[in-house]
């Protein structure tokens, strides 16, 4: 028996030149999205790579902003330390909200809502998603803050003990807690659409499967659904906190921005590097520009490490439950 | 060699007796399971009527087929008898089923309980992929939040998987996913995964039909030994199958319009001297 293995062939068709041309076609315009994104991620780092030289690395963890410019010429101390906790904390405060109402309600709506409810639900939820968010921000102003401010009091005062409640003075208005249930609110649709989405890809041969041993519904769910739609729930809530990072219009109502890091949720100073921006654009000098745009390269690369997070986690989990 | 392993375990219906029963053929004794009777059982889907007056018995300790060419309402039938059939939306249905003289549809009746006493095996194998091979043959106890102390759980494992006739090939990689398997051993993992509960019947709705011949032959041995201590009622496209494993057969049939049950009687009376034409024509292979 002769063990030379014969040369392997490489195998090759050769394309119709409708194919050729429509293959030529997608390719150029799924490559647009990608030359945008790396355009402006260049512009922002071009622009701002001057900020970047001074400050150095205390451009990230430096709290004040204090800038003065005379005749072109800049002194002070700069950095979004500040900002990008604040950013942060408003996110998680709105992921934690967010998540558990948004799964939850995927789930009334594809196991237990009648059909019509599901429908209408669907459609209000889809129209919430599209909602201007300076509606949301205004809302949250006049409305959810006042009752916000209350809860947050009644958590300080019951659960206070716990760090994450607690608060040097008891000023409550414009925290980080109620930027986040604002935030919250606008990020639900986006997680609920698509956790119903893969939800209700759950499949059908498993779901019988459970019945037919004797589960009940929600037993069902625990061993079938969620299983298999977690990945799925991980990369809406992704998409969900991407939205709550880049969030501007909104939080700059809600949220008392202070420049001094603030880890305390209920109390009323807050960063958030988005609404900095829009704050300090008006009244910036070419110096400050600059850095502005070098904060805005800082949060376009959260969101990016936010986005691979995510790609990390689906892949990770993607074998167990599929 | 199984049966001497499954020997050694304790089931809740004594083996010995179950062994005597069945040796003595003494079908319709309680040790040979609980029977099933289903009284005129019609079922729709939307409008269109699938069903028309079905009636059948099932005697405890015997293993029954259905056969019939495809449409004639033989899943839909099997379906009926575990309350499968309502999860499919416009579904409708009239009749009975009685389990030990219990209608399985009468209110106040918990449908969670009925499926742990009327086990189902599917047409194409589904293990749970979240889960390995052990926590697959446990997944009813915890589906159905039955609570057994972990001392137990591995005799149960053992001991159900040996039943399905898996045991040797996977005693050493209970931990492997039940994904890794191959389709006929998934299916027999499906097998065991339904047996932990301790259903008193099994219904098989063509378990063989994704599966290779060396894997089928592996599960019809599994059906003979499960028939011991269980009723099984088994849908089949497989003539061959329906008369080497079963001791009676159902043969159901429609003409364009609603399935109904042509001839019933022992295997080998339907496969030698059928009493009706269509059922002759059948199982001769002269059409379906």
């Amino acid at each position: 028996m002769s063990n030379t293995l014969p040369v392997q062939r490489k195998i090759s068709t050769k394309p119709r030149p409708s194919d050729v041309a429509f293959r030529g076609i997608v390719t150029s315009f799924g490559f647009i999205n990608l030359a945008i994104l790396t355009l402006i991620g260049a512009f922002l780092l071009f622009r701002g790579f001057e900020v970047f030289r001074v400050e150095g690395f205390s451009f990230l963890t430096d709290q004040r902003w204090e800038l003065t410019e005379e005749s072109g010429v800049s002194s002070g101390n700069i950095g979004i330390g500040a900002m990008l906790v604040g950013t942060l904390l408003a996110a998680l405060v709105a992921l934690i909200v967010a998540l558990p109402v948004s799964v939850l309600t995927a789930l009334m709506l594809n196991f237990y809502a009648p059909i019509w409810i599901r429908n209408f639900f669907v459609t209000v939820i889809d129209l919430m998603a599209a909602f201007p968010s300076i509606l949301f921000g205004l809302w949250g102003f006049f409305v959810l803050m006042p009752s916000a401010e209350y809860w947050a009091m009644l958590l300080n005062r019951y659960l206070g003990w716990f760090p994450v409640f607690q608060v040097d003075q008891p000023f409550f208005t414009r925290s980080p807690f109620i930027a986040g249930l604002v935030l919250a609110i606008m990020i639900i649709p986006i997680i609920t659409s698509v956790s119903r989405e893969v939800f209700s890809q759950a499949p059908l041969d498993r779901i019988q499967a459970a019945y037919s041993l004797g589960a009940n519904k929600w037993s069902m769910i625990k061993a079938v659904v969620l299983p298999f739609g977690a990945n799925g729930v991980v990369g809406g809530a992704m998409l969900g906190l991407g939205r709550a990072f880049g969030e501007t219009v909104a939080v700059y109502t809600v949220l008392n921005l202070v420049y001094s890091i603030n880890l305390q949720v209920l109390f009323g100073a807050g960063g958030n590097v988005a609404s900095h921006i829009v704050t300090r654009w008006g009244e910036a000098g070419e110096y400050e520009v600059k850095a502005l745009l070098a904060a805005g390269f800082v949060l376009f690369l959260l969101t990016l490490l936010v986005n691979f997070m995510a790609d990390w986690v689906v892949k990770r989990t993607v074998r167990k439950g599929r | 060699m199984e049966t001497s392993d499954t020997a050694k375990k304790t089931t809740p219906n004594s083996l010995a007796s179950v062994a005597t029963a069945r040796s003595q053929k003494k079908p319709g004794t309680a040790p040979l399971g609980s029977g099933l009777e289903a009284r005129k059982i019609h079922a729709w889907f939307g409008k269109h009527l699938a069903l028309k007056d079905v009636s059948l018995d099932f005697s405890s300790g015997t293993v029954t087929a259905l056969i019939g060419p495809s449409g004639c309402g033989k899943s839909t039938f099997i379906r009926t008898l575990n309350r499968m059939h309502e999860f499919i939306p416009s579904a409708a249905f009239a009749g009975e089923v009685l389990l030990d003289n219990e209608d399985i549809y009468g209110s106040g009746v918990d449908v969670t309980k009925i499926r742990l006493q009327i086990g189902m095996v599917f047409q194409k194998p589904n293990p749970f992929p979240s889960m390995s091979i052990g926590e697959n043959v446990l997944s009813g106890i915890k589906l159905a939040q039955l609570n057994i102390p972990k001392s137990e759980q591995n005799d149960l494992v053992e001991d159900c998987l040996i039943r399905a006739g898996l045991w040797s090939e996977v005693k050493d990689r209970l931990d492997a996913h039940g994904g890794s398997l191959s389709g006929g051993q998934q299916q027999r993992l499906c097998i065991a995964r339904s047996l932990a509960v301790k259903p008193k019947v099994l219904l098989m709705d063509e378990p063989c039909s994704a599966l290779d011949p060396g894997s089928t032959l592996r599960i019809e041995e599994t059906i003979s030994q499960l028939s011991s201590s269980m009723t099984i009622i088994i849908v089949t496209h497989n003539m061959q199958q329906a008369a080497r494993v079963s001791d009676y057969t159902a043969f159901f049939l429609s003409d364009g319009g609603p399935g109904e049950v042509i001839e019933v009687g022992p295997t080998s009376q339907i496969f030698t001297k059928p009493r009706d034409q269509r059922t002759e024509n059948y199982v001769s292979g002269r059409f379906g």
